[in-house]
């Protein structure tokens, strides 16, 4: 049986990381903030190991199926007797993947913080927020009811915020904070339309009942769901759609995405834990969490977002050929793979076999979450060696970085699905389940994955190759253990996490699905994969002018990739042209003319009022006099006659 | 027709209000004294009008009336004097040049 | 035919009435004082109607001879006498003759509508014996306290008036 305590204390040991660092951490722990931090997640990252290994192989299956399992929950909050908030903890499949990913990603990121920000004046406070974090999400992974989960989103985006601007005297990181936050909570409002639209519907909040009540045909609850509609769209419809939009702001799909470029303002190290591995596939944890409603219910739905899933992918892995600051590379490779992810889910059905796309796409989750880590923190140490985030600085570094060279060509075969390492696995998994249900979505797939490989190595290249480097200044060696430590690691994950036998574990219904592995039908991936390496090979391990006259030749296509299609440009004339124009100035105007106005009036007629007034105040006595006369006259003419 | 009683109030109830019509429109404070003066008069004609007529047993409206001249004499004496001291400070007994207390 | 007290009734209210009038419409400010001294003459004549001699002769000493005189004198001493007092406001006058016209009005109003039922018992005669007996009596009708309360009144306004008429002491260094 699950062990409550034990299950809490994951979530709860890094925030009292945050609270002690936060509130203590700058008089007492400035020095010792780091490894406070790192032990405290340490024991949650045992421990979610410890949880992950009795769920899969002591106590999860009954009768050959992974069961759910709530090992605590309580009300929150009462506002009737048969509305409350709940928190408690749920353990099933993917919560508990998450909670491996989770813990071990950040542990591995605390532990490269040690070294990386090791001498930065606001210490404590890194890894205080850090901590937020890690509380935060391991939260939102255990969350039992659709509101814990919105609470925990919320919380998520404002650790993202606050580590984000970390370095606030930049603005160039205030501004991205900012974007951040807003495009999120924008997409968070249409998340929380939803979440009302099938709580009512369903009249719960809790997860398990909610699919429960909306997925089971003929339920009371469908018969009066389906009574609702708006504009010709049922109300089901509509509320599957505002919550993924809401999961799509968080994941930073198209056209919600431009926050997640920008977001690489903030410390290398954040970029790898916040935006490679585990907030942005919250949104893909929302969408596998309440995934038979959107298979079974509003099947349409999960349509459109296997689209949006799959044009995200390519639109970001077109921009990332152009890029030349090496964060942004892997931000818009981080996008395009969760479009991946995305996508799998939009293709899997429930149940059975057709459930492939689900697992592949919680399998790719979880070796993303390897390889993409690994590639930002080698990408970390690159930066703290050359003091630089552009290409046009490296070149040449492998002499200079053995241990990050060979790490990061790991995680770059990875990603590029050369086999045995994990990504071909999880890719070939999501190829297949992309196959077998919708051809569009597997070419524009299939495209991708070539195009990335080609950008991968291009950075691979340009990084390492390209042009030999002059050191200047004084420069250290490979960085500190702590910051190659993580590394290895990961690396060792990025290529041995691909023989987990993933569908025994996680599977749309609970029940093993047995991993086919089609020799034939990996042919074609792998091949374009390879082209793709050899292409940028070609083009990138010396430095030539070939790239140049490619870009040239391609023109306007490449200028706009560059520009990344100018979709940032488009959001700030909306804002200005509409919003500002079209809503802020007559709201402005109306609050200034109107509002204000009627204040003012107010004042002004009692002050004119005053001044008439005060005119009977003259000083003349006498005047004084025939006041008192007449007001006691017609008083007296009352009191006689009228009363 | 035997003046009586109503015919002494007339007088003073003419004499009170021609007295505060004074008061009102004088400029000079000490014409206004004068006002005041035939006001307290037109009191005092009443009360001995009303001992005469309905209260010929008791002498309460002649003592009144003994009284309130004491009293006009004290208080023309007071106003006297403030007038006085006003002319002293402003050089002149103008109610108008008095309008310390307007707005 | 009206009887001689009639018309000498008559006689003494017009007097009155008209100085009056007349001192409170004049311009020329030692004229007031001279028409006002006129009225109060009037006032007296009218209490020697009533035979009420005992007020009438207070009434001629105190206000006539007293107050009448000191108004002159301070007329005098503000030197106020030669000039033409100045005309008030239209506005002014318009305002206060309708306020007391219209008191006017009203006083007389309720004065004529009420019916005054004139006392029965027997009259006491207001001779200076009687006058003085009531005055200084200490019994129940008796009117000691108020005479020692118009005493001190007295004494306090005669204060009062040195203080504020004094000059200011110059100041000393």
């Amino acid at each position: 049986m699950p062990n409550a305590i034990n299950i809490a204390l994951i979530p709860l040991l890094p925030f009292a990381g945050f609270l002690l660092l936060g509130l203590f951490g700058k008089k007492y722990f400035s020095k010792t903030a780091g490894l406070i931090g790192t032990l405290l997640l340490l024991i949650s990252c045992l421990l979610a190991f410890q949880t992950a290994y009795e769920y899969f192989f002591v106590y999860g299956k009954v009768n050959g199926v992974y069961q759910q399992f709530v090992p605590l929950q309580f009300v929150w909050l009462q506002f009737s007797k048969t509305l409350s908030i709940d928190m408690g903890l749920m353990i099933d499949p993917i919560s508990v993947v998450m909670l491996v990913v989770v813990t071990f990603v950040s542990l591995m990121v605390h532990i490269y913080s040690l070294g990386y920000m090791k001498g930065e004046a606001r210490f404590p406070v890194y890894y205080s927020f850090l901590g937020l974090f890690s509380f935060s999400m391991l939260g939102l992974v255990l969350a039992t009811n659709i509101f814990q989960i919105y609470i925990f989103w919320e919380l998520v985006g404002v650790s993202s915020f606050l580590l984000i601007g970390f370095y606030y005297e930049k603005p160039s990181a205030v501004a991205a904070s900012k974007k951040a936050f807003i495009v999120t909570r924008f997409a968070d409002l249409g998340f929380l339309i939803g979440i009302l639209i099938l709580s009512y519907c369903s009249n719960t909040l809790s997860f398990a009942e909610l699919i429960q009540r909306l997925t089971t045909p003929g339920s009371s609850e469908l018969q009066t769901a389906a009574g609702y509609s708006f504009m010709g769209i049922s109300a089901l419809t509509w509320g599957a759609v505002l919550v993924f939009i809401g999961g799509a702001g968080k994941s930073a799909m198209f056209p919600l995405h431009i926050w997640l470029p920008d977001a690489m303002e903030g410390p290398t190290p954040v970029s790898a834990l916040i935006h490679a591995a585990t907030m942005v596939v919250a949104g893909v944890y929302l969408v596998a969490r309440l995934f038979p409603v959107f298979a079974i219910t509003t099947p349409e739905v999960l349509e459109g977002i296997g689209w949006v899933g799959a044009v995200s992918a390519i639109f970001a892995a077109i921009i990332a050929c152009t890029q030349t600051d090496i964060k942004r590379v892997l931000a818009y490779s981080t996008m395009s793979q969760i479009g991946y992810m995305m996508f799998a889910l939009g293709v899997s059905k429930y149940g059975g076999e057709e459930g492939l796309g689900y697992t592949a796409s919680i399998f790719h989750l979880f070796t993303h979450a390897m390889f993409k880590a690994l590639l930002f923190l080698g990408a970390g140490s690159v930066i703290h060696y050359v003091h630089s985030n552009e290409m046009k600085d490296m070149g040449g570094l492998r002499k200079y970085l053995p241990i990050t060279h060979i790490t990061f060509l790991i995680a770059c075969l990875a990603i590029a699905g050369v086999p045995p390492l994990a990504g071909f696995f999880s890719k070939e998994e999501i190829l297949l389940a992309a196959y077998q249900h919708n051809q569009a979505i597997y070419y524009i797939a299939l495209i991708t994955s070539g195009i990335t490989a080609f950008y991968m190595f291009r950075l691979y290249f340009n990084i390492f190759w390209s042009k030999p480097y002059h050191p200047h200044g004084e420069h250290h060696g490979e960085g500190v253990f702590a910051m190659v430590l993580p590394l290895v690691l990961l690396a060792a994950g990025a290529l041995f996490a691909g023989f987990i036998p993933f569908g025994t574990l996680v599977s749309s219904d609970g029940k093993p699905l047995e991993s086919h592995f089609h020799l034939s039908f990996s042919i074609a991936p792998v091949a374009l994969g390879l082209a793709g390496i050899f292409a940028a090979l070609v083009m990138y391990k010396l430095k030539n002018d070939k790239p140049a006259r490619v870009s040239a030749s391609l023109g306007g296509l490449y200028t706009a990739a560059y520009h990344k299609f100018y979709i940032d440009e488009l959001y700030l004339l909306i804002t200005k042209k509409v919003l500002f124009n079209l809503v802020g100035r007559p709201a402005a105007w109306f609050d200034r003319n109107v509002v204000d106005g009627l204040v003012n009036f107010t004042g002004n007629v009692t002050l004119s009022v005053s001044e008439g007034i005060k005119k009977m105040q003259s000083g003349k006595v006498q005047q004084y006099g025939i006041y008192v006369l007449s007001t006691v006259i017609v008083l007296s003419v009352l009191f006689i006659y009228v009363w | 027709m035997e003046p009586g009683l109503y015919h002494i109030l007339f007088i003073s109830a003419a004499l009170f209000f021609i007295g505060v019509y004074g008061f009102f429109t004088r400029r000079n404070l000490i014409t206004m004294l004068m006002s005041t003066e035939l006001i307290l008069n037109s009191v005092n004609l009443n009360f001995i009008a009303f001992n005469k007529y309905l209260w010929p047993g008791k002498m309460d409206g002649l003592f009144f009336t003994v009284f309130v001249i004491a009293i006009a004499a004290a208080e023309a004496a007071v106003g006297i004097a403030i007038i006085i001291n006003l002319y002293r400070s402003h050089q002149s007994i103008d109610v108008a040049s008095a309008e310390d207390l307007k707005y | 035919m009206m009887s001689g007290s009639t018309i000498l009734f008559y006689l003494l209210a017009a007097l009155t009435l008209t100085c009056g009038l007349l001192s409170v419409t004049t311009r020329h400010i030692f004229r007031a004082a001279i028409y006002v001294l006129f009225a109060l003459i009037g006032i007296a004549g009218l209490y020697f109607w009533m035979e009420y001699e005992f007020i009438a002769a207070v009434q001629i000493v105190v206000y006539v001879g007293g107050i009448i005189v000191l108004i002159i004198f301070s007329i005098f001493l503000t030197q106020q006498a030669g000039e033409k007092l100045a005309k008030p406001a239209l506005n002014r006058q318009l305002f206060s003759a309708l306020a007391v016209f219209c008191g006017f009005a009203l006083t007389l109003l309720q004065v004529f509508q009420h019916d005054f039922k004139a006392g029965t018992e027997a009259a006491v005669l207001p001779t200076v014996a009687n006058i003085g007996n009531n005055m200084l009596n200490v019994s129940e009708s008796g009117y000691a306290l108020p005479f020692e309360v118009i005493s001190i009144l007295l004494l306090a306004a005669l204060v009062g008036c040195i203080v504020i008429a004094l000059r200011s002491k110059p100041e000393t260094k």
